[in-house]
Formats: structure tokens, C-alpha cells, sequence
């Protein structure tokens, strides 16, 4: 089996604009990719369109988890095949509860008729909750309710960690949070990094790449990578804008 | 509705009082004479009046001892009580009565009829004494021409009862009419609560329920009324109830709607008393081709009093849902706060919710507001909680209760909202796909 997560040659457009134009990408079990651009180049789109959004037009092309393509299928059965998005702006769910949303998510992926532990349940989340530094009274508050921007993405990991997905998709997941929330989270992230595990790093920032190490930095614009690199080569970003990026490939894709 | 009521009114009224035969009477004529409602008629507004029969169906036998054993059996919402009344099909199928405590203390709990005759001076003052106005006022008629079954509960000056009195109403026979009755009289300084269950014993039997019930709540008093509507969906509804609150009383109302083919609700709240302070709970699952029809009428007479409104409802399918409410702030009711609002969740873009909401106030110094709201799931909600590996009937049915919430930590009661939850998690696991 092929123990990776693989984009081939993707065209999405949306309301009849082109918006990943022959995106490519191979994110293998065990390494960090980080992928970085400009606003609107269409790293969002991406995560949505491998997490099975609706509202996409897939033209062409491929996502395969473990070989196996998964555009097309519900977004719920994609996450059963191992895949998470850890969201940029994630969503408040009024009157639901963190516990009992959490919850609701392990038992899906348990067999018709077993029900979920609930001890063992609970001294999981406390345990990841405790790690994350979040307060425990917050498993009883409402799904994102008045979060404020850091709780929210701090949630987005708790979920993450409790549901141990194989492909973890992290957009803009440093954006919001501040510099210990920062840590914490890189932290928690490192932790899950395992030789059973890929993930793809969506940020804007450096800083968050000094914590969570990448494997390869990949740089996006107009809706497709064109130039991969070592971790230095965020630093390069940092240090030089995006502008060189733009000079250097806009004519090649022109 | 033919002959054989007006035989089993005649009967009844033989042996009662005349001021209830005469009661009768007034009940039998208003039926007689009153219209059945047209779509015209502002108070049918939105309803599907063409759809709504009452023919053929009549008061039946009582049951076999066995259905009534069966269905006292599955009475079992709520364990913890002060009292509890089972009727089937109007026929009285278990009576746990009041401990000696609370008789010694002047409490009454009994069915309608022993009341009649044990205490005619209290029945008198306020066995149907508080009609509809909203509409069904034929309907009104034919329950006081035809009551026998139902709940009296008197609770004295200054006695405190925290246990819940719990009725159960089921239908069972063949196209059976039943007219259930509760009536709650609340003493000055006293405290009580009440939980209506309105049941069917199959998926199948058609019925047509026309009950009553009556609130009064004296000064200072504390009554909390849970009311769970879950007849099979054969069944025709019509809930007429009303609340009277005197000064300082302090009156909750939650109701969960969630059976008939057409419930029709009819609910007054009349404040009578400055200071009092009355709740209106409910919320309302409608699935298939059900309607539920809410027509609310609050009326403040008195100064310094809160009445706050709120129905949700959830629907599913092709279902329909109508809410009209009324609030009235009678000339010198300064300082009133009277809210309502009303609620709705599509669950499916064919699904319909209308919404009437109503103001009338002759005071000047009054904080009132009134508010209908209808939204669609939202689709990235929805997205958001399959990306979690979350089906999307249990995300809908997560949201459906998410919305529900705030009614549901009304109910201050846990294992009543664990049944609650059940009840309408049967509802759900069938019906979305
Ligand atoms: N639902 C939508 N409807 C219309 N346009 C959309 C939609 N989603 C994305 N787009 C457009 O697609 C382009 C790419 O958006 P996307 O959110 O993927 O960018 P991004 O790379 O994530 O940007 P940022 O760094 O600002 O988060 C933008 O021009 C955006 O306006
Ligand atoms: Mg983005």
C-alpha cells in the first residue's frame, strides 16, 4: 500500500473560476510538508476540496489517501479514511457541546451497535485538554460558541488529537494564536508526529515552522506549487516577500 | 361528531350538580351553534382548516383491564413523584393518590368527577370556568359538554409540594374522542408542579383529543407545568389551556410537542396580579406531513409583571408549522415586560413555518418585544461536522437538540429530558437520511 497523501494534477474552479490550476503534491506517512503563498492563492480551497466540500468543482485530477482517491466521496467517509482539517476560520456550533461533539465523532467510527466508553472517554479528553492547557470547564460550553480566535484553533487540535487521524491538514492553525498558545499547540502537534503520520502545514509564518520542524516547504501561487525547498527556504520567504516568488514563475505559468 | 355524544352527555349530567349540567349544556349549544373555522377566519390563518375532521368519532368503551395493566405499565416518564393519574381512553386506569402528609395538609389530587363530589364549592369556582378565545370556542364546548376524565390539583395557602403530579392521557380504541382535563388551583404562598402526558397506545389508532387545562396561580404562588404531546401521528389535537396569575405568582410552562397529524394549540395567559411572573416554554419536532398550529394570547392587567414566550420549532420533511402570538398590555399595566418569540428550524427546504407575531399596548411605560426568525441548516455548520467523520443525520440531529437547548434545561428534571431525548431521538433516527 501506498502510505501517503497524493494530489495529482488537480483543476478546481468555483462559479467558473479556475482556481487550482494542475496542483501537485505528495505528502508521504511520517513527514511535515508546509505549504506556503500569498492570500487567494487557493490553499484553503485545497484543504476543503480534499476534506469534500461541495460547493468545488473538481475539472480534473486526483487526491489519493493510501493510493485510494477520495474526491467525490461524503466528507464524513473521508474523514473515516484518516483525514483531517484542522479549519482557518473554524465554525461555532450553538447549544452543542465540545464533549458531546467530540463524542459524536468517535462513536461514528465505531462499529453499528458498540458504544463508546464513556470513563475512558472522558480521561482521554481531560488528559489532551490538560496538555493543551485548555480548561476542563470547556468541554461543557458550546462548540466555538464566543471563543475567542486562539481557544478556537486550540480546539481544532483537541478535536485532532482525540480523533487520531493518519493525514492531518492544519490551515492558518498559528493565525490567531499567541506566543505561548503558540508553543502549547506546536507541542501538541510534535507529539502526534509519527512515522504512522503525514501532515501538511498551511501558514503564513516562519515563526510557527521554527516549532514544527517542517520535512519540505513548498510554496504556492495561482492555485499550484512552483517551488519546493528545504526549511530554509521559508526563511528565504521571510526575508525576501513573495515578490520574488511572482517574478521568478508568474512567466513561467503565463 | 353525531348522536351517541349527545347520549353520553345526558347521562353524565344526570348525576352531577346543576351548575355543571348547566355547564354542559352552555358547552353542547356553543358546539352546536358555532361554525366549524374557515381558512378566512384570522384565527385559522396559515391553517389547513379543509383537512380538519372531527366526524366519526366518538367517546368509546373503556378498555380491556389488560390494555389498561399494558398501558400503566408503560407510563414510567417520570419515577419521582407526588401523584399520578392514568387514563385511557378516558377511562381511569391507575390512581396513586396523595400521601397522607399532604391530605392532612389540605392538598386534594383526584380524578374530575370524585371531585365534583367531594368538593362542589371549589369545582364550581373553577371547573371550566376559562375558555378559549383564540379560535377554538366550539371545540371548548364539546370538551365541557363531554369531560369526565382528568386531574384536580388544590394545593393550600403556603404548602410547598416539590414532587411533580403526573398525568398520563392515552387514546387506544378505535377512532376514540377523549377530553382530557387538568386543572391546577395554586393557593396563595404555594408551590406545585404538574407533567401532562399525552400518549397513543399504537402507531395506528386514530383519535381526536380536544383537551383542556386550567392554571391558577394565586399571589405569590410557584406552578411549573411540563406538558409532553407525543400522540402517533392518527391523531387529531386540539390543547386548549390557560394560566391566571395572581400577584408575585410565578408560573412555568414547557411543553414538547412532538405527535399528531394536526395538533392545534391553543394557549391564554392572563395576568391578573402585579409583580407575577409567567414562562412559556416549547419546543416542537414536526416531521412528514404533521402541522402544528400555535396560537398564544398573553394578556397583562396588571402592573410590574414579566410574561416571556418562547417556541422553537424544528421541521422536517413536508411539515408545517404556525405560530400566532398576541401580546396585550391592558391601559395602567405600567412597567410590563412581556417578550415573545417565535423560533424555526428548516430541516428541509419543502418544510413550512409561518409566523404571526402581535403586539397590543395601551400602556405607555412597557418593555415588550416581539420576534419570528426561520433559518435553514447552515451547509458549512453541516460540513464543518462531517469533516469530523459526523454522518449527516446525527450532525442534523445534533443541531436540531443544539437548538433546542435552551427549552430543554427548562426542564429541570433529568431523567424527564433523558426520556425526552429518547422520544425525540426515535423521532430522528428514522426520518433523516
Ligand atoms: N466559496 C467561494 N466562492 C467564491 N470564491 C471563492 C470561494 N472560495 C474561494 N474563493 C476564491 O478562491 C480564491 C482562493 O481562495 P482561498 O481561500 O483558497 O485562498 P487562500 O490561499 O487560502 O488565501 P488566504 O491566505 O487568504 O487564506 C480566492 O480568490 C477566493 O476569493
Ligand atoms: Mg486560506
Amino acid at each position: 500500500m501506498n502510505h501517503s497523501l497524493e494530489v495529482r494534477n488537480l483543476h478546481v474552479s468555483i462559479d467558473g473560476q479556475a482556481i487550482l490550476k494542475g496542483f501537485n503534491l505528495t505528502v508521504p506517512k511520517g513527514e511535515v510538508h508546509a505549504l506556503m503563498g500569498p492570500n487567494g492563492t487557493g490553499k484553503s480551497t485545497l484543504a476543503k476540496v480534499m476534506a469534500g466540500h461541495e460547493d468545488y468543482t473538481v475539472e480534473s485530477g486526483e487526491v489519493l489517501l493510501n493510493g485510494v482517491n477520495i474526491l467525490g466521496q461524503e466528507p464524513d467517509e473521508i474523514s473515516h479514511a484518516g483525514l483531517f482539517l484542522a479549519f482557518q476560520y473554524p465554525m461555532e456550533i450553538p447549544g452543542v457541546s465540545i464533549a458531546n461533539f467530540i463524542r459524536a465523532a468517535k462513536q461514528a467510527r465505531l462499529p453499528e451497535g458498540e458504544e463508546i466508553n464513556a470513563i475512558e472517554y472522558y480521561k482521554d479528553l481531560y488528559a489532551k485538554m490538560d496538555a493543551l492547557k485548555m480548561d476542563r470547564k470547556f468541554t461543557a460550553r458550546s462548540l466555538n460558541e464566543g471563543f475567542s480566535g486562539g481557544e478556537k484553533k486550540r480546539c481544532e487540535i483537541l478535536q485532532m488529537a482525540m480523533l487520531d487521524p493518519k493525514y492531518c491538514v492544519m490551515d492558518e492553525t498559528d493565525s490567531g494564536l499567541d506566543i505561548d498558545a503558540l508553543r502549547i499547540v506546536s507541542e501538541g502537534v510534535n507529539h502526534m508526529r509519527s512515522e504512522n503520520r503525514a501532515f501538511l502545514v498551511i501558514t503564513h509564518y516562519q515563526r510557527l515552522l521554527d516549532y514544527i520542524v517542517p520535512d519540505v516547504v513548498h510554496v504556492m501561487f495561482d492555485g499550484r506549487i512552483v517551488h519546493s525547498g528545504d526549511k530554509e527556504l521559508a526563511k528565504e520567504l521571510e526575508s525576501k516577500g513573495y515578490d520574488w516568488v511572482k517574478e521568478a514563475f508568474a512567466t513561467a505559468s503565463a | 361528531m353525531n348522536t351517541s355524544l349527545e347520549t353520553s352527555t345526558k347521562t353524565l349530567s344526570a348525576k352531577e350538580p346543576s351548575w355543571l349540567a348547566e355547564r354542559r349544556s352552555a358547552g353542547l349549544d356553543q358546539f352546536k351553534n358555532l361554525a366549524m373555522p374557515t381558512a378566512r377566519a384570522e384565527e385559522w390563518r396559515f391553517a389547513s382548516v379543509g383537512k380538519l375532521s372531527i366526524d366519526n368519532f366518538n367517546p368509546v368503551a373503556a378498555p380491556s383491564s389488560a390494555t389498561l395493566d399494558a398501558l400503566t405499565e408503560r407510563s414510567n416518564l417520570v419515577s419521582d413523584r407526588a401523584g399520578l393519574m392514568v387514563y385511557v381512553d378516558d377511562a381511569p386506569a391507575n390512581f396513586e393518590c396523595i400521601g397522607r402528609e399532604l391530605a392532612k395538609q389540605g392538598v386534594i389530587y383526584l380524578p374530575i368527577s370524585e371531585a365534583v363530589e367531594q368538593h362542589p364549592e371549589l369545582m364550581e369556582k373553577y371547573f371550566l370556568q376559562e375558555s378559549t378565545e383564540l379560535g377554538s370556542q366550539k371545540f371548548f364546548g364539546l370538551h365541557a359538554a363531554t369531560v369526565k376524565a382528568g386531574a384536580v390539583l388544590y394545593v393550600p395557602k403556603g404548602v410547598e409540594i416539590e414532587k411533580p403530579f403526573v398525568n398520563y392521557y392515552w387514546t387506544s380504541g378505535s377512532r376514540a374522542a377523549v377530553f382530557p382535563h387538568t386543572l391546577i388551583i395554586a393557593e396563595d404562598n404555594s408551590k406545585a408542579s404538574v407533567v401532562d402526558i399525552f400518549f397513543s397506545e399504537t402507531e395506528e389508532n386514530e383519535a381526536l383529543n380536544i383537551s383542556v387545562s386550567n392554571i391558577h396561580a394565586g399571589a405569590n404562588a410557584q406552578v411549573f407545568r411540563k406538558v409532553v404531546q407525543d400522540w402517533n401521528e392518527k391523531t387529531v389535537s386540539f390543547q386548549l389551556d390557560t394560566t391566571v396569575a395572581d400577584r408575585d405568582a410565578q408560573v412555568k410552562n414547557v411543553a414538547v410537542n412532538i405527535g399528531a397529524q394536526r395538533a392545534r394549540f391553543e394557549n391564554q395567559t392572563r395576568i391578573e396580579g402585579a409583580g407575577a411572573d409567567v414562562k412559556m416554554y416549547s419546543l416542537t419536532v414536526a416531521e412528514g406531513a404533521q402541522e402544528f398550529d400555535q396560537r398564544t394570547f398573553q394578556t397583562h392587567n396588571a402592573p410590574n409583571a414579566v410574561s416571556d414566550l418562547l417556541y422553537k420549532n424544528a421541521l422536517l420533511d413536508k411539515s408545517r408549522t404556525i405560530f400566532s402570538g398576541l401580546i396585550k398590555v391592558a391601559e395602567g399595566s405600567q412597567q410590563t415586560d412581556a417578550y415573545q418569540t417565535n423560533r424555526n428550524l428548516l430541516l428541509d427546504p419543502s418544510a413550512d413555518a409561518n409566523a404571526l407575531p402581535g403586539l397590543e399596548i395601551l400602556a405607555n411605560d412597557v418593555r415588550c418585544s416581539h420576534g419570528a426568525t426561520t433559518g435553514n441548516v447552515d451547509k458549512e455548520e453541516l460540513f464543518y461536522m462531517m469533516q469530523r467523520g459526523i454522518p449527516q443525520r446525527v450532525a442534523m440531529q445534533l443541531m436540531v437538540f443544539g437548538f433546542f437547548e435552551e427549552v430543554i434545561e427548562k426542564i429541570d428534571s433529568e431523567e424527564l429530558v433523558e426520556n425526552l431525548r429518547q422520544l425525540i431521538h426515535q423521532k430522528f433516527s428514522s426520518k433523516i437520511s
